[in-house]
């Protein structure tokens, strides 16, 4: 991966360019191309590269809701859920503020799930006034799968399109962009192995999105700016290498999982798994620990060599209650005490049991710090 | 010894933090996270102070090479600190919110966490020495650095809560010292400016924000007599000493300036008087702590030092607790004492106790008042 991505940013070029040297760099960004289309499934200039799932994101929903608005400014309405990524609430909570678009939040139960009861009579209802529909494949917290064919399937009878952030399902369960139903999908490659800085939006052939970036209209005119190759060739590469492990790495993967959970509950019965029975990325491990805060937990586990995340830590590094479990229902009491412990390809039965040693001792000192409110 | 160090973003903390590594200390950096922005979930929508702040606590730990950490007490900061501070005003009272976030967040909730998770002290950048006595036993004393001397905002804290503190900068003699010990350690925070402010109170004015939470009520702006002089918004507007904004468009008899003598809250009324009237002969308050061992006798009056406020003379007095009460009578009489405020004993150089102040005496009574001029 690294020599790949050292070699391609030894060439000099820009991938625009006519002459020899810009070729030869257009070539390695349109094989990148084609290798990324394949393994998510879609056609080759469906793949429009930005710099990350953020930017993906952002360019998913702005583009569609500033086109839809531009074919009907009737169409304002935005459905999401309370538990997506940031990346993709605050653009929405963006257009709300600024362009006088309406967010409606699909429910979900308390193990996350969309509740596509309520989705279906609300479109049936105002189908007419919905922008677009943005439901994230692969919960980035919980790991809980969202049902992409049963959404897409309801939204096309309205002629709704639907953007799904993809970052956390990417490279760990199969995505077939062209079955999905989707209008556009937003992937990332550092969550599987590749270098920070690079994503994808995948977007339907017959669409065409509003550009948040104006320049030399590359990408379909839809992301102006030099291309990256080298970013775009390693993404490639560990999608590849990510998308033949799959099978492989989903059961290896399931079998720690169980583990860990069988061992934290023989330590802590009243642990939670957040998702409950919900089907989910077996390498996501999401807890939540009555009574402790994940501030003290995340201290002692690091100090034992351990490392695990409460949720996604704001910009001054600071654990809020996650905003996923809060929407999922839970109290600010208990959702501080949530844990995701995310086990991957470098993950290993002994890292398993190190984990399980450290743990009661951390689980104990925790619980006896108690909770910030109190 | 492993030591929290509750690193705010500024120079003394991380200097403070930088020589307890030096003694040989196991250090984990901590910021709190205190700001609680007006409820979103959305992105950003909580920081501590500011955010640069937190990011300048992260890259000083990281120039002294210590794991960091960001703990959010915004919840308790919002309940014990900015709530009462409001609820403070609100009844007439001019509270130091600094001191109570010593009392209730630093050494209590933080500390308490620290203990929980193992920690043997949390240590701060305050200016102010810790000494033992003879016995054995732990006092806390000015920092050599006067000019900055903190151990007032700390006369709240408990022997309990000496016996897990860590004042590295007490024996240090001024700022500029600590400025360019910083620099020689390169810590790109050297020259950050100080902060004076209130940090929940982003705009600087007190009076200003304190009116936007608890809004206008008209009321009466009286004398000592009782004759109503004018009128005004809100008494929680006002505090004891304040001159400006009293728009009283007869001026007085002797023609000098009124200044607000006392605010009460449950009418609504402002009293009002010449300066001279400001003077307090005793101050007493029933909150009271010791800082470190109780004196062996607190029923004769003791001659101590007094000082009322951070930045404020510490002057000669004397002090009795009387039916609970800590009661202390000032030898000359002072100017600017309001209830809310902290009375912090000194003997010497040492923090003997503190009581928040709940009533005063002025030295200067009724029907003297019309003598004054």
């Amino acid at each position: 991966m690294l020599a790949v991505y050292a070699e391609a940013l030894a060439r000099v070029g820009n991938p625009s360019a006519v002459h020899k040297f810009g070729q030869d760099v257009r070539n390695v960004l349109e094989a990148a191309r084609e290798s990324l289309a394949s393994t998510v499934g879609a056609n080759r200039s469906e793949v429009i590269f930005t710099s990350g799932g953020t930017e993906s994101d952002n360019l998913g929903i702005k583009g569609l809701y500033w086109q839809r608005q531009a074919e009907d400014p009737g169409r304002n309405v935005i459905i999401t859920a309370g538990t997506e990524h940031h990346g993709v609430l605050d653009p929405i909570y963006w257009l709300e503020d600024h362009q006088g678009a309406e967010t409606v939040l699909v429910p979900v139960d308390e193990r996350g799930v969309i509740d596509l009861d309520w989705l279906e009579p609300f479109l049936e209802e105002n189908g007419n006034r919905v922008a677009l529909i943005s439901l994230m494949w692969v919960n980035n917290e919980t790991g809980v799968f969202s049902d992409i064919q049963a959404i897409t399937g309801l939204a096309s009878r309205y002629g709704i399109p639907v953007h799904s952030d993809a970052v956390a399902a990417f490279g760990h369960i199969p995505i077939d962009f062209a079955s999905s139903g989707l209008a556009a999908m937003s992937v990332s490659a550092h969550k599987i192995g590749g270098p920070v800085g690079v994503g994808a939006l995948i977007v339907g052939r017959s669409l065409k999105l509003t550009s948040l970036v104006h320049g030399g209209g590359q990408e379909r005119g839809m992301r102006s700016g030099t291309m990256d190759a080298a970013g775009a060739t390693s993404f490639a590469l560990a999608a590849d290498l990510a998308c033949a492990e799959i099978d492989s790495e989903t059961q290896r993967l399931a079998g720690l999982a169980e583990r860990l959970v069988a061992g934290v509950k023989a330590g802590v019965p009243d642990a939670v798994v957040s998702r409950g029975d919900a089907p989910g990325l077996p390498g996501t491990v999401h807890f939540t620990f009555p009574g402790c805060s994940a501030d003290s937990l995340i201290f002692l586990l690091d100090a034992a060599g351990v490392s695990v995340s409460a949720g996604s830590a704001c910009t001054a590094g600071v654990n809020r209650p996650s905003h996923v479990l809060l929407a999922m229902g839970r109290s600010e009491d208990e959702a501080t005490g949530a844990l995701r412990i995310t086990l991957g390809y470098t993950t290993s039965e002994a890292d398993i049991e190190e984990f399980l040693t450290a743990f009661p001792g951390a689980h104990q000192a925790a619980k006896k710090a108690g909770l910030p409110s109190k | 010894m492993k030591v929290l160090a509750a690193m705010s973003g500024g120079v003394d903390s991380a200097v403070a933090a930088a020589r307890a590594v030096e003694a040989g200390h196991e250090v984990v950096g901590v910021h709190l996270a205190l700001s609680r922005m007006p409820g979103t979930l959305r992105t950003g929508s909580r920081g501590c102070c500011t955010i640069e702040d937190s990011m300048d606590a992260q890259r000083a730990a990281s120039v002294l090479g210590i794991p960091y950490y960001v703990w959010d007490f915004s919840e308790r900061f919002k309940e014990e600190v900015v709530d009462e501070f409001i609820a403070e005003y609100e009844a007439g009272r001019t509270p130091n919110p600094c001191m109570r976030c010593n009392e209730r967040i630093k050494f209590a909730a933080l500390l308490e966490k620290a203990l929980a998770l193992g920690f043997d002290a949390v240590c701060t950048g305050h200016y102010a020495t810790l000494l033992t006595d003879e016995a054995g036993n732990l006092e806390l004393h000015r920092s050599n650095a006067l000019a900055k001397d903190q151990s007032y905002v700390l006369g709240v804290l408990t022997e309990e809560q000496l016996k897990h503190s860590m004042f590295p900068l007490g024996a240090s003699a001024s700022k500029d010292l600590i400025r360019a010990e910083a620099e020689a350690r390169g810590l790109s925070i050297a020259n950050k400016p100080d902060s004076y402010d209130i940090c929940f109170i982003p705009e600087g004015d007190t009076q200003d924000w304190i009116a936007d939470k608890l809004g206008s009520q008209t009321g009466d702006i009286v004398d000592r007599a009782g004759n109503v002089l004018g009128s005004h918004e809100g008494s929680h507007g006002f505090t004891v000493g304040q001159r400006k904004g009293l728009s009283i468009g007869r001026p007085a008899a002797d023609g000098r300036p009124r200044y607000v003598l006392e605010i009460r809250p449950k009418t609504n009324t402002v009293v009002v008087g010449p300066q001279a009237a400001l003077a307090i002969s005793e101050m007493a308050g029933s909150r009271y702590t010791w800082c470190g061992q109780p004196p062996k006798n607190t029923d004769a009056w003791t001659d101590i030092l007094v000082q009322v406020r951070a930045h404020g003379d510490a002057i000669p007095a004397e002090f009795s607790v009387i039916d609970d009460e800590m009661v202390i009578r000032v030898k000359e009489p002072l100017l600017g004492v309001a209830p809310g405020q902290t009375a912090v004993l000194y003997l010497g150089t040492r923090v003997l106790g503190q009581t928040t102040i709940d009533r005063t005496v002025s030295a200067v009574p009724v029907e003297a008042e019309a003598s004054l001029a």
